[in-house]
Parts: structure tokens; sequence; C-alpha cells
């Protein structure tokens, strides 16, 4: 009997999930991410840099007593690096049990997109998108929707280039 | 589905009594062994121990270690009977751990979940053969009657299942007496619904009809039945009142025995009738009481554990109060050094703090000491592969075990183990020579291996050394050349560094491959192994007089003792136990070579240094060396000079890894994880073996 309630409350939980995704703002653009990988979001705290680390990992944070390391979705994205000011913030994801802080201008708010107003990005350019699972529409403002599998898994592949 | 609940926590019992018990009869066997000869406490004990194993795993319903288990024990009821004097102890030796293998291997497919399938009949067999032999040599019998008895066990052990015991005769038998027997069990004994059990299936191959009270053993409940009412006994068979006498009084924990003939006349149908209203009786008992049952169970197992005063706890709950430990010195930290309280005067405070401070540490150290445990276990593991292999290469080899109640953390045990296998099995292979061999150059016959164990500061130094013919220096670097292992130009290359090329990988001077050794992956595996615990291992030999070998393993991983240092923002911590010295370096010391290598005097010996800042890019305003200080460490003989912005101070560190993204991306050489300092920042932990590294590349 509980067991069923406590099934059913999950399904709830991710019902209430889906199609909700958190928009951050790069620059002029904005994107969002599906809300059930995002843990937390914090302010900017002090890093501790890592060595011979590409470029948009930045180092690690001290989350109360876990490690977690961040990366500067500006950076990744082959963006200009920005100073980071009282705007800037965390996003604490988790991807497949893989912990990670992602570095934002800002966070503006949770919004619903449904799936019929999520189009498939153009394929005209082979490299620019391939971080991106989708484009929403929300009235007349367009973001971007990140797939954030691959923003992990992209990179393994990038660093079996590299060697 | 509540069957399933209840037989778990029975299961695990059965694992881990089972390999208790095995592994206590493996080193009975082996200490034995040397004597070439069993005595008699050794045959009783593997009697006892084959007994109870035999019974606990046909209740468990694993029929193959049963049927296994049965045979073997009918060797040692032999034995135990009838002191046959001209034994083939090794033979004996032989069939008996190659049994002790099986059900080795039956319990961890067991415990892995799988289905325990393995056949043992060929085994069977060869012990069922060797034991007609002892029958007939030491035993005058007819030749019917052994053969009687090798046909009643061929045919019975395949065909036992789980309650139903077959007594298939060649001849038909009249089974004259008719018997009660009541036994009592003592009464801390624990499962008795098991241990009756185990008293029918005794009794299996004597008796033929039979019947108990109660019926189901299978049962818990059946336990508290027996615990207070007895376990009783109906059984006609064509034995003596003292034949049946003695093998029931040999039962375990027995406390009462009642046997008593009843009338051959009587029919069993009464007793059929009288078990049914014993039965009704009985089926009572546990309807009413089946809650408290489990809890007496429960109960029993828990005082049986406490007399031993010894608990069996996960070692995932282990790591976890280590880590929450680890916590608390972290948090300890963080209230105690609160910049906020910084310029106050707190007396108060101060004495409690202090307090606080004195009570985490001692927290801190019964946790580890917790831990800890003695390399007994592992040492003594030794023995059978020290045994199995001079069987089969015909060498005399003694192992000699000193300071294996070394305690070493539970983790790091677990990698040294395999390591240590393989070491011993090399020095067996390729070190001591042939008995024939070693009586020409003035040796005993045989060979000696000295394991041994002592603590050596914040390591532990396990010592392999054997007096064997040493490792041959030509053979050695003939090998190294012809594999291009050679980075040392030859005119320069120490004994010591040419003995130490056996570990790197590809490397084998043993021409043909043997079972054991030889195939060149084993030296750099244990290699790897030992630095997988942050060990390290060292080879020195004497040409003709042997090799020693020499494992350096830290105490612990999780916590270590560190220093921490400061460059730029970042905070670097180097383990206490490899560091030297440290100093502020005169500017006349320093040497800078024509590639721009710096290095630095002390007391007449010149040392590179390692700027910290160029070599991890960190921005740092102290680039002069009159300014910072240089942190002098040492790993495996070298040494390196550090050169850091400054001390911050020494502190006990919870080692942390770093985040499976950032090892993902890329191995950092030098890093050996990281740590959380008192005010809550990361520092990075150095390692410092890495460093040399970096320091040859770069």
């Amino acid at each position: 009997m509980s067991e069923n309630e406590a099934v059913d409350s999950e399904d709830q939980v991710e019902d209430t999930q889906k199609g909700k995704f958190l928009t951050f703002c790069l620059g002029n653009e904005f994107y969002g991410i599906e809300i059930k990988y995002v843990t937390e979001i914090i302010g900017l705290q002090p890093i501790t840099e890592i060595p011979e680390m590409p470029e948009y990992i930045k180092g690690i944070i001290n989350l109360r007593g876990k490690i977690i390391p961040l990366m500067d979705v500006r950076l990744r994205f082959r963006k200009p690096f920005r100073e980071y000011n009282d705007r800037t913030c965390i996003v604490v994801i988790d991807i497949r049990e893989i912990p990670i802080g992602l570095i934002v201008d800002s966070v503006s708010e949770v919004i619903s997109i449904s799936d019929e107003e999520i189009v498939s990005p153009p394929s005209l350019n082979k490299e620019g998108n391939k971080y991106i699972r989708g484009i929403g529409k929300v009235g007349n403002d367009v973001k971007l929707l990140l797939d954030s599998g691959k923003l992990l898994t992209d990179l393994e592949i990038e660093n079996l280039e590299n060697i | 589905m509540t069957d399933q609940y209840h037989n778990e926590p029975m299961l695990e019992l059965f694992i881990f009594e089972s390999m208790q018990l095995i592994e206590q009869m493996e080193q009975l066997i082996i200490a034995n062994e040397k004597f070439e000869s069993y005595d008699s406490d050794a045959i009783n004990e593997i009697f006892r121990i084959m007994h109870t194993i035999k019974g606990s795993s046909a209740m468990m319903l694993f029929n193959n270690i049963s049927t296994l288990a049965h045979s073997m024990e009918d060797v040692f009821f032999v034995l135990r009977e009838d002191k046959p004097q001209n034994i083939d102890s090794s033979q004996l030796s032989d069939l008996v751990l190659e049994g002790i293998d099986f059900i080795k291997v039956e319990i961890a497919k067991i415990r892995n979940g799988d289905e325990a399938e393995g056949d043992a009949a060929a085994l069977i067999e060869s012990l069922r053969i060797f034991h007609a032999t002892i029958k007939a040599q030491n035993y005058t019998v007819s030749d019917q009657e052994i053969k009687d008895t090798a046909t009643s066990q061929g045919n019975s052990a395949p065909k036992k299942q789980q309650y139903y015991i077959s007594k298939v005769r060649t001849e038909p038998q009249s089974y004259s007496n008719s018997f009660q027997a009541t036994l009592y069990f003592e009464e801390d004994c624990g499962m008795e619904n098991l241990r009756a059990f185990g008293v029918v299936n005794d009794l299996g191959d004597l008796v033929k009809e039979y019947y108990h009270i109660p019926e189901d053993l299978d049962h818990e409940d059946s336990a508290e039945v027996i615990q207070e009412q007895g376990f009783t006994l109906f059984f006609k068979t064509d034995r003596s009142l003292e034949e049946i006498h003695r093998t029931l009084s040999q039962t375990i924990y027995l406390k009462d025995l009642q046997l008593t003939q009843v009338k051959n006349s009587e029919p069993f149908d009464d007793l059929h009738e009288e078990r049914k209203i014993l039965l009704n009786d009985s089926a009572k008992i546990p309807a009413s009481s089946s809650r408290e049952g489990i809890t007496n169970d429960q109960k029993e197992s828990y005082s049986s554990a406490s007399q031993q005063s010894i608990i069996s706890v996960s070692v995932a709950k282990l790591d976890q109060l280590m880590d929450l430990v680890g916590e608390m010195v972290i948090a300890e930290a963080m209230v105690t050094q609160n910049p906020d309280l910084k310029g106050l005067e707190l007396n108060n405070f101060e004495k409690a703090a202090r307090q606080l401070r004195k009570i985490t540490s001692e927290l801190q150290d019964t946790v580890m000491s917790v831990r800890m445990v003695p390399l007994t276990g592992t040492f003594q593991k030794m023995n059978r592969t020290v045994r199995d292999m001079c069987k089969k290469l015909n060498k005399d080899v003694r192992l000699e075990l000193i300071g294996q109640e070394t305690e070493v953390d539970k983790n790091i045990i677990e990698h040294i183990s395999d390591p240590l296998m393989h070491l011993i099995r090399n020095s067996i292979d390729h070190g001591i020579e042939m008995p024939s061999d070693r009586e020409m150059k003035g040796k005993p016959r045989w060979g000696t291996i000295i394991l041994e164990a002592k603590n050596a500061g914040g390591d532990v130094l396990i010592i392999i050394r054997d007096d064997g013919g040493g490792f041959n220096k030509a053979k050695i670097m003939s090998k190294a050349r012809e594999k291009g292992l050679l980075q040392v130009p030859e005119d320069e290359i120490t004994d010591k560094e040419i003995y130490n090329l056996v570990f790197l990988p590809g490397f084998s001077t043993n021409e043909t491959v043997t079972e054991f050794s030889g195939r060149g992956v084993g030296m750099d595996v244990v290699v790897k192994n030992i630095e997988a615990v942050g060990g390290a291992i060292t080879a020195d030999s004497v040409p003709g007089k042997g090799t020693t070998l020499t494992l350096k393993i830290p105490l612990t991983l999780a916590i270590i003792d560190g220093m921490n240092i400061k460059v730029g923002d970042s905070r670097y911590t180097i383990p206490t136990t490899a560091i030297k010295e440290s100093f502020r370096p005169k500017t006349t010391d320093i040497i800078v070579d024509p590639d721009d290598n710096e290095m630095i005097m002390v007391r007449g010996q010149c040392f590179p240094i390692l700027r910290l800042h160029r070599r991890y890019h960190v921005n740092t305003l102290v680039t002069n060396f009159a300014d910072g200080i240089i942190i002098m460490v040492e790993q495996d003989d070298q040494t390196l000079c550090i050169f850091a912005d400054e001390l911050i101070g020494q502190q006990q560190v919870v080692v942390k890894s770093l985040p499976a993204y950032i090892k993902h991306t890329k191995k950092v050489t030098g890093l050996a994880g990281c740590t959380l300092l008192g005010d809550g920042s990361i520092s990075l932990i150095l390692d410092i073996a890495g460093l040399f590294t970096v320091k040859k590349t770069g």
C-alpha cells in the first residue's frame, strides 16, 4: 500500500518537473536547463584552482564538505571571459551522479516550456549547436535548451583528440 | 517472500560460519602436514568442522557442499575411530585441501547470489577411493563389507535430497531393532533445528525408517521447540543399542541423551499417531510465540556473539563513520579557528575548545584503531601458497612469519594480499633452488622464506627475505637491454638500480613460463597494486645468498599529518612524513646550471629545486628565493627541495579524492587529492612521488 503511494508521489515529482527549465543568461542569449538536473544555485565562492586543467574548468569549491568542480560555461562555449561580479551564479547540477557547478552570468527564472513549443535546432552550422538540444519559444523570446549530458561527455572526446 | 526474509540472516550466518570453519581447518591441515601425520586432536577437530558444515549446508539446501563434506567426514571418521598407522598424509592433505577449495568457491558463489551448482562428483569419488583404501589397509573386515559401504555411499551421496535420505542397499536387511531417542541440546548452542538435522543426517546410513519430532526442521520455530522439549527420534535399525548410542553421543553441544529400545513388535503406526498428537501440541507453541521465536533467535545470536566479545561490522559502515569523523575534525577546526574570534580574549571559550579538541582527537584515534586489522590472516594465507608451490615444483621451502600482529588499515590489507602472494610465488619459483642444487652449494636442503612485518614511523614495512640464488645481475642487464628498458647509461647504473629494473612492466627473467610465474606481467601488477595504496617496493639481493624485497606501506589512507603551505592564493599540503626539513634559503647557496635548472647546496650536498608556482602556473609575488621558504622532501631515497611562499602550519588533514569529473578530464601528476582546511577553503595534497616524475620529464 504505502509503497504504491510512494511510487505515485515520485511520479508526481517527476511530472511536476517535466517541461520546466531553469533559464540563465550568458551575454545576450538565454539558455535553459532541465530543472531535474539542478541541485541548487549558489553565489560565487572562493575557488581553488587546479593546475593543468583546461581553461574552462575553473577549479573546485567546498560545498558543505563536498568537493565540486566548476565549469565556466562562457569559456566552454568559446565566448570571451567576463569578470565575475555579484550577479555571477553557480548552478550546481547533478548529471548521472556526477555533480558539477556551472558558472553563468546570471540566473533569471524557472519557466515551463511544453514539448510543442520546442523545435530542434537548425542543422546549418556543424560546430555551434552541439550542446543545444532544442530551441524553446516563450512569448517573443527564444531560449536555447542545453543538452546537459553533452556538456560532460563531449569533453572526453575532445580530450582524446588532444592526446 | 516471508521465507526469503527469514532466510537472509541465516544465509549470512551460514556463509560467515562456514568460511571461518574452513579457514580454521585449512590452518590445521597445513600445520599438521609439516609433521607428516595428523594428531588425534586435529582429526577430531576436522571431523567436527566437516560435520558442522555438512549439517548446516544440508540445512541450507546446498547439497553439493553437504555431500562433499559428508565424504570428507567419512574419511576422518575412519581416521578417528581406527587410528590407521600408515596413511598417505600428503595425499590426504591434497584431497582435503581440494575439497576446501571447492567449498570456498561454492560459498563465494552463494555470497554473490549465484547458484552453487559446482559438481564435486570427481572429488567425492577420489575421497571414496581413499576412504576404501585406508579401510582396507587397516580395518580387518571382509571385502564384502567394504564394497557394501562403498556402494551405499556411492548411491546415497548423489541421490541425497533435502530431507529424504536414500538408503539403497545392495541386499535386503532386516531392521530388527527399533529405538526412541530424545536429545537435549545445551541452552546457548543456537540453531537447534540445524543441529537436529545434523543428527538425522548422521544416522542416515545406519537407520532405515525414522520419524522425528518436531517434523519440520526447516522452520526456525522448531529451534525453540527443540530447545524446550528436546528432539525426539524414532527409528528402526539393524545396529545395536551401543552403536547407536555412540553415534548419537558424538553430537556437538549435546546436553542429555535418552535412548531406549522400543519393542520390535510395536508397529510404527502407533508412532505415527503419537507424532500427530505431539505435533499438534508443538504446532500451538510456534503459532502463539512465532514473534517471540524470532526475537529469541536474534537474542541468541547476539548473546553468542557477545561471548567472544567481538562483533563483525560491515566495512561500509566503518567508512561512513570515518567520513563523519573527518567532517567533525574539519568542523572543529572551523569553530576553534573561526576568524570572528581573532583578537578576542575568551578564557572560557578557550577552555571549552581545548576540551573539544581533545575529545575529537581521541575519537579520531579510536575510529582509526577500529579499522586496523592485524596482518595475521594475510600472512597465514601464505602458508597455503608455499605448500602448493612446493608440491608442484618439488622444492622444500619453509616459511617463517615474524611480526604478524602488526596492524594495518583494513582497506590497505585488501590491496596487499595479492601482491604478497605473487612475490612469495616468485621467490619460490625463481629464487629458491632445487634441493639438490642447494646441497651442492653447501646450503641446507630446505629453503627459507622470512615474511616480516614491522612498524617504521607512519609506515609499515613488509619484508620478504629468501635464501635462494639471488638476482642474476648480468641476466637482468641483458634482458633490460634487449627490451629497451634501460634509461640510465650502463656504466653508471648501481646494483640497486639494476635490481629494481625487475619491477618495470614487461620484465621477466624466467625463460620458461610456469604455472605460477614468468609471464612478466606479475611484477608490474604488484607495483601498481602497492602504489595504489601509496606504498613503494624495493629490491636488494646478494648473489648466491638470497633476495630481500621490501614493501613500504602507509598505515592508513584516510587521515594524514600534513604541512600546509601557501603559494600565491593557493594552498598545498605536503604529507609530514615526507618532509625532512624546511629553511629559508641563502641566495649564495643557489646554483643555476646552463639549462636554467636551479639547485641548492645544503651541508655540502646539492639538491634540485622545484618552484611550485612555476610548476603549477600560480601567480605569486614571492619569486625571490630570499622571500620564500624551501621545504626539503624525500621519497624513495630521492630528495627534492620545494620552493613555496610560506608555511601555514601543521594539521591533521582528511584526504579526499579529487572530483571524478576532474580526474576524468586529466590526471594531474603530483596531486594526490585535496582536503578541507579549518576555514573551509580547499588545499591540494601533493603527491611527492609524482613530483619526482614531473621533475624528470619536465
